[in-house]
């Protein structure tokens, strides 16, 4: 994991300012039927490789931010703030 | 002794002498020494034993490779254990002790082992020690473990500081040799941030122990003259006695200075050890090689040693490392070695090179045995000669008393392997180089497999430069200038097994790994190398395999019959060097183990006397104790029947307090909470129950509407900043299009309850206007004018006892006056502090939950609250899981209370409920008591509890079941709500 | 060859040359009745149990690395069972049982060692916490012991007892929890197995599940096809991606766990204790070394290495409940990958696909079960039917509600 993570606010901070969520995953609508709630509360693509996930700036500008990652080397290619629309894969 | 120090020479201040001990006994050496070269230069070779067979040892290397040479040096809490002799530099009063021996390092019984070798080999332990199975932990076990460990940790505290810092800089360069030292000034010079770092006492590497010259200067002040000048440029940072030990993500490197850790008397006012955490732009790795050992019989008797580090020790530290040396070498290293100990006027009676053939013209005096080897050394706790064989199988026994050995150059590419990639085997090198991928870290000098003074300095510059100029620095290539007489390296052919061993040959030293326990563990199908490392220990001793690990894979591959390449390495993960806690923990520790969070009411309630419990990161008043008050109990009491009776204060300062704004404010409050908001009226409180997606409870709280786009929410103090965080996923990632703004007002707000029938009374005094039932009722929330007009607060009326209560809120810094004028106004009603345990007394009275009932596994119908469920929202969070068959089922525990049938007995919270006779077994288990207390209301200890089916079973007998304190309780299942159930009291 | 005092002191005056491999290296068959993926414990004594319990033996246990590669040849040695809800306690006491007679069973000393596991706690919240705890465990004849401050510190008296940010007020003691020279035990399972005709094929990679009418025919590998009448997944760490290959979507999200060792000291700790104020436990082993850990560094990765800020998290507590490790170096960090499941408990159970099997979701707790997993893994193989005490463990709680939650931290498996 990176020690460092970009925020678009305020620039390349600390990993320990941010909290982690987990897969950026887009909210079902409310009556979008059981099946596709369980799956956004609980299933997971859990992919190795590229990955999308929500990490808040805690410690600095309280931002929810979606970041882009790969899980198999750490590295980090772009974060943005969430209410930029999640991209079409995250969705 | 005999002194072993040399008449001249050396990097050591002949002026100054240093007192220290050895297992007692009191030695001198100079500033400039290691322990390990003070101790040599007295001509102490037995140092240590080994962790198996106890063999003697004595002195292998002069780095932090070192597997023999560990000490315990201090006393008391600054006792260090396993301490290597070779890194710790020399001070006045150094006490150094030997380790794993008894009774004394010269006779220790536990080398009786080596007798019994040929049933300990490796892996022996797999196999026994099995029957009968109880003598494991009684006879087996005990036994190892006392044999086990090296040196004694101290059950005392480090009396010492410990700091951490980071540092950012363009270009970390790691390692002062003459490659990081080349590279640091090119990019230094040309005004790069460069920080430069090397675990030794003095920058310079190689170059300290090296004869060579530069531009007609010494290698050692040559070394000294550009430390200087990077010392003098203010862009640049040199670090000594530092060493990296870790090389993580995003080119971060940890580092451990070791800032007092070679002074007697640390300033208590500056850290003994800096931990740095170094986010460098790019880094240089040149950190040279390590010289590998060889495998002969007898290879660890003490006397024999690795030939750079008998070079370092003879040209660094002037120390001569016997009187009849010999080399056996597989490189042109060892001759450099031989150049310098018959210039040092050392006798030098042999060089055995395993090399048939050589380029290199010996010159010297020494006899030269081409093709030939060393098969065995001999002697016990000091060498006696070593045993020869020619290339024409000849063996002949040469007489020494030190026996230097060079097996070829191992680059150190640890750091270059941290962050997941794979060593590559090279033929050419003869060695394992970094993987080619090394993202962000470039190498250079003798750990990319450059040798040579000159090519080191070459590269080294030319990276620095590069570096530099890649980050838009002007910069040139340092010219070190012409080097003379340096004996250059070619590489070595590996030599893993060698011909004609007869005694133990050891591969890893301390762990007392040999190459027939390689070679059994091949035989057993152990032959994977992370297989044979775990099956022998080789590699898993302090120096994690340094010095082993190549030739251990030599071995093996020989054995398998195949190559290194295919035999590939175990992973390199940190630390380079063993770490200290102490570093890694720096102020964080003791009292300063977690920050401190106090209430603006903490003084206030310190003044009157309180007793203050841990609460997360808060102290908490706990309760008041009063004159002749002799138990808690007794305090707590009182407190609940003064608030019954009269009234209290308490203060809840720690509540989370959320502030909610915007035009969609109620709309994103009826969306997070599972009941309805949107209708709340201005100026009323609400309870309300927060979800999580999953359905369950996640906290719950009082929301009141101050304004029509004003919200103040309270939270749990536990959950008050998940919450907080909760409610910005919510408003900024789920809901964004909803106008609303939070902010978290906790510290802001300092808040009391004011509780008790007569706490109407007390309030109307200091509230300016009307607070009557009529013009304030039952969850009336409003801004009031206190003490005539000269503060604002906000007043709710709200209940966690079930009494006539306020909540009154008043910005923190008047918290204390105002808590004052409180107890002023109530002092002819009565009035009394209380603590969070008559709080507690209270609400479970009222049977009022908290997270001990919200315990992440309950839905608001296990709780009673199945009408705050709404059912007309279209959303709100939780809502789309509550469906489920196990979220529906009848069984599932729910809340009631509980009380014991004789009123004299008692239950603690966490004991389970079992039904009345039934067998006490887990599938009989009906629940467990969440909270419990003694109810001065009730007269006897009561207990909320979640039971199966609960909300249909008051009335019914059970057995409150505590087996931990063989509690056995019968009592009766009923309302939860032991204090005026009608809720009269909320409405006086 | 049996291993015995005896065959060590025949073999020393042999010169150890007459020990034979402890296990074969086959080449893989064309089909197996059961093809086990994962080499580690959980798989090697799910082979061992098909075999010896189940008279299964046409077994293939495919492993991509080198037998152990996985978490327990890289975790703190720990074994309990001290657990809370009933749907897990029994489960954890049928492995306990099982560690109890390990060793005789498949003849290789793995040094279960029970010299107790302490959870130390500082609050009244927290000992009526473990209070809950320790009388579900007692309620299932699991042995549990509250001790109060000066029995903790009779028993550990380097312990911070006075100058602590969180005092220390007492601990549930579990006497017969402990520790177990971990990589030994996928030895000696492996050995066990193979002894009973398992193939143990190491360096041999899963790369697809091949499929047919919704029936499992085998698996290609980089040593080619190999067919099976039942195949289990057993790789926890990567659970998620080898149940792609049968397009399986889990609820798991693989996350990295750091480990730690110190250098070798003389030894002062004999049994595990965790801190209740922060992320830390530690043993000691029987070389010496502290061997140490923390929480889960927090976010998805496949990568076997672990956070700075988290190795500083775990000294701190170190060094808070210990002082005297002030001075204590630390040796080596490592990095495991667990499957961290959506409510903290595992998965063993058949998949929509008849005959594929699923063992997953151990989070940082998988070591403890390894007997109990593959014993009960290995009845759902045979028999078709969970385990009675594994019956908890379905892949279909979550959408069932029927969610086994130790710690109430909800669907985020990085809370767990």
């Amino acid at each position: 994991m990176a020690s460092l993570i970009p925020c678009p606010h305020c620039g390349s901070r600390p990993k320990e300012e941010f909290t982690v969520k987990g897969a950026a995953l887009a909210r079902p609508a409310p009556d979008a039927g059981t099946a596709a709630w369980i799956d956004y509360v609980y299933l997971r693509d859990n992919p190795r490789g590229a990955y999308e996930e929500y990490w808040h700036h805690t410690s600095g500008c309280r931002r929810w931010l979606v970041v882009s990652r790969n899980t198999a080397t750490h590295e980090i290619s772009g974060s943005r703030d969430v209410v930029l629309k999640l991209s079409a894969e995250a969705l | 002794m005999t002194s072993y120090r040399l008449p001249k020479g050396g990097l050591i201040d002949r002026q100054s002498r240093l007192g220290f001990s050895f297992d007692g006994q009191s030695v001198t050496g100079h500033a400039g020494d290691t322990l390990a070269s003070a101790l040599l230069a007295n001509g102490r070779q037995l140092v240590g034993r080994s962790f198996k067979y106890h063999r003697p040892r004595g002195i292998l290397t002069a780095g932090a490779a070192e597997p023999n040479a560990l000490m315990t040096i201090g006393s008391g809490g600054r006792t260090e254990a396993n301490t290597r002799a070779t890194m710790q530099d020399l001070y006045d009063g150094l006490e150094a002790r030997s380790q794993n021996r008894w009774p004394s390092l010269d006779f220790d019984i536990g080398s009786l082992n080596g007798l019994l070798s040929p049933f300990l080999a490796a892996g022996f332990y797999y196999k026994t020690f099995m029957w009968p199975a109880k003598l494991w932990e009684g006879l087996y076990e005990p036994f190892i473990r006392r044999a086990a460990g090296l040196g004694k940790a101290t059950y005392e505290a480090d009396p010492d500081r410990y700091e951490k810092r980071w540092a950012h800089c363009d270009l970390l360069v790691i390692g002062a040799g003459p490659a990081g030292l080349a590279a640091a000034l090119s990019a230094g010079r040309a005004g790069a941030r460069v920080i430069i770092l090397d675990e030794h006492s003095l920058a310079g590497g190689s170059l300290l122990s090296e004869a060579a010259t530069i531009g007609g200067e010494s290698a050692p002040a040559f070394a000294k003259r550009l430390a200087d000048e990077l010392e003098t440029l203010p862009n640049v940072r040199v670090l000594t006695r530092t060493t990296a030990f870790g090389w993580y993500d995003g080119n971060v490197v940890g580092a451990v200075e070791r800032a007092q850790k070679h002074v007697r008397h640390p300033d208590p006012n500056k850290p003994v050890e800096r931990m740095w955490r170094i986010v460098a732009k790019k880094a240089l790795l040149a950190t040279g090689t390590e010289e590998r050992p060889l495998v002969f019989g007898g290879n660890d008797i003490p006397g024999v040693m690795i030939a750079g580090a008998m070079r370092c020790y003879l040209n660094r530290f002037a120390v001569a490392p016997g009187q009849r040396t010999a080399i056996f070498t597989t490189n042109d290293s060892g001759y450099a070695l031989a150049r310098d100990l018959e210039a040092a006027g050392v006798q030098l009676t042999a060089i055995i090179d395993s090399r048939a053939e050589s380029q290199f013209v010996y010159t010297g005096k020494a006899r030269l045995l081409k093709g030939a080897v060393v098969s065995d050394a001999k002697g016990g706790k000091a060498l006696s000669s070593v045993n020869v064989t020619a290339a024409n199988g000849a063996t002949e026994a040469i007489a020494v008393d030190a026996l230097a050995m060079s097996g070829g150059f191992s680059p150190i590419i640890h750091l270059a392997c941290h962050r997941g990639g794979k060593p590559q085997w090279s033929d050419v090198h003869g060695a394992f180089m970094a993987p080619s991928e090394t993202r962000g870290l470039v190498l250079a000098g003798a750990v990319t497999g450059t040798t040579g003074l000159s090519a080191s300095f070459a590269e080294g510059a030319a990276r620095g430069a590069t570096m530099a100029q890649d980050l838009g620095f002007a910069a040139q290539p340092f010219d070190a200038g012409p080097v003379d007489g340096d004996i250059v390296a070619s590489p070595a052919s590996p030599l893993w097994n060698i011909r004609g061993v007869k005694g133990k040959a050891f591969v890893d030293f301390q762990n007392d790994v040999g190459r027939k326990d390689l070679g059994l563990a091949v035989q057993e199908g152990y032959g994977d190398v992370e297989l044979a490392k775990r099956y022998t220990t080789s590699g898993m001793a302090t120096d994690q395999g340094k010095l082993s690990n190549v030739t251990a894979i030599g071995l093996l591959a020989e054995a398998r019959g195949v190559s290194p390449a295919e035999v590939g390495t175990t992973t390199f993960r940190p630390f380079y060097t063993p770490i200290s806690f102490g570093a890694l923990t720096g102020p964080h520790h003791g009292h300063h183990f977690q920050p401190v969070r106090k209430s603006p009411l903490h003084d206030w309630a310190k003044k009157h006397g309180a007793v203050f419990v841990e609460t997360g990161l808060w102290y908490r008043s706990s309760w008041f104790p009063r004159a002749g008050e002799t138990s808690w109990r007794q305090s707590v009491d009182r407190e609940v029947l003064n608030v019954r009776t009269n009234v209290g204060i308490c203060d809840v300062s720690m509540l989370g307090k959320i502030e909610v704004c915007g035009k969609d404010a109620a709309e994103f409050l009826n969306r997070v909470y599972s009941n309805a908001f949107l209708k709340l009226p201005v100026g009323k409180a609400r309870y309300g129950l927060m979800l999580r997606e999953d359905g369950f409870i996640y906290d719950d709280g009082t929301t009141s509407r101050l304004a029509d786009d004003r919200f103040f929410m309270t939270t749990t103090t536990a959950y008050a900043a998940g919450v907080m965080t909760h409610l910005e996923f919510c408003a900024q990632g789920l809901w964004p299009e909803l106008d609303v703004r939070l902010a978290s007002v906790t510290d802001q707000w300092g808040q009391m309850s004011v509780v008790g029938p007569k706490a109407r009374a007390t309030l109307q005094a200091i509230v300016d206007g009307d607070i009557s039932d009529t013009a304030f009722p039952f969850l009336a929330a409003k801004e009031v004018s206190l003490f005539g007009g000269r503060l604002h607060g906000r007043l709710f009326r709200i209940s966690f006892s079930g009494e006539l209560a306020y909540e009154l809120a008043v910005p923190a810094g008047y918290c204390e006056s105002v808590a004052d004028g409180v107890l002023q106004a109530g002092k002819e009603h009565g009035i009394q502090p209380y603590g969070v345990e008559a709080l507690s007394v209270l609400r479970i009275e009222k049977g009022h939950v908290t997270h001990n009932e919200i315990n992440g596994t309950v839905i608001p119908s296990d709780l009673g609250f199945a009408k705050m469920v709404s059912t007309a929202k279209p959303d709100f969070i939780g809502k789309a899981m509550l469906g489920r068959e196990g979220l529906v089922a009848q069984d599932r525990p729910s809340l009631v209370g509980v009380v014991p049938l004789d009123p004299t007995t008692t239950f603690r919270t966490g004991s389970h409920i079992l039904a009345k006779g039934a067998a006490q077994t887990l599938e009989n288990d009906q629940g467990y008591v969440s909270s419990s207390a003694f109810s001065p209301h009730v007269g006897s200890t009561i207990g909320l509890a979640l039971v199966k089916s609960g909300h249909a079973r008051h009335g019914e007998e059970v057995v409150v079941w505590n087996g931990l304190s063989k509690e056995f309780t019968v009592a009766r299942l009923c309302n939860p709500v032991f204090f005026d159930p009608a809720n009269e009291k909320l409405h006086v | 060859m049996r291993y015995s005092a005896l065959s060590i002191f025949l073999n020393g005056l042999r010169g150890n040359t007459g020990w034979g491999p402890a296990w074969r290296a086959p080449q893989p068959k064309s089909h197996y009745d059961v093809i086990i993926v994962g080499g580690g414990g959980h798989g090697l004594s799910t082979a061992y149990y098909l075999a010896k319990e189940f008279g299964v033996a046409n077994v293939a246990v495919l492993e991509k690395s080198y037998i152990g590669s996985g978490n327990v040849g890289r975790n703190t040695t720990i074994i309990r069972s001290n657990y809370l809800l009933p749907g897990n306690n029994p489960f954890y006491e049928l492995s306990m049982k099982l560690w109890e007679g390990l060793e005789q069973d498949f003849n290789f000393n793995a040094m279960v060692s029970q010299r107790g596991v302490l959870n130390l706690y500082h609050s009244d919240a927290q000992r009526d916490a473990y209070t809950r705890r320790g009388n579900a465990m007692l309620l299932h004849g699991v042995d549990a012991e509250l001790l109060d401050r000066e029995a903790v510190r009779a028993k550990l008296p380097f312990l911070d007892f006075d100058n602590a940010r969180f005092p220390i007020q007492g601990g549930l003691l579990q006497r017969r929890g402990g520790t177990v020279r971990h990589d030994a035990v996928a030895w000696g399972y492996a050995r066990g197995a193979d002894m009973r005709g398992v193939d143990i094929i190491q360096h041999c990679e899963v790369t697809g599940i091949r499929r047919e009418n919704g029936k499992v025919l085998g698996v290609e590998t980089t040593r080619g096809f190999i067919g099976c009448g039942k195949l289990a997944l057993a790789a926890a760490g990567n659970s998620s991606r080898v149940a792609e290959m049968a397009d399986i979507k889990l609820p798991l999200e693989s996350h990295v766990l750091q480990a730690f060792v110190s250098e070798g000291l003389k030894p002062f700790i004999d049994c595990v204790v965790t801190f209740g104020a922060g992320h830390f436990y530690v043993s000691q082993s029987d070389k010496g070394g502290l061997v140490f850990g923390g929480d889960i560094d927090g976010y998805n990765s496949y990568a076997q290495r672990g956070n700075l800020a988290t190795v500083e998290h775990v000294a701190e507590a170190g060094k808070a409940m210990i002082p005297g490790i002030s001075r204590v170096r630390v040796l080596r960090s490592w990095g495991g990958i667990m499957d961290m499941s959506m409510d903290g408990s595992p998965i063993i159970d058949r998949t929509h696909i008849n005959n594929l099997y699923l063992n997953a979701g151990w989070c940082y707790g998988g070591f403890k079960a390894t007997p109990a997993s593959g014993l009960c893994f290995a009845h759902l193989i045979a028999r078709g039917t969970p385990h009675e005490t594994a019956r908890a463990f379905r892949l279909d709680r979550f959408a069932r509600g029927h969610i086994l939650d130790e710690k109430g931290q909800g669907a985020q498996p990085n809370l767990h």
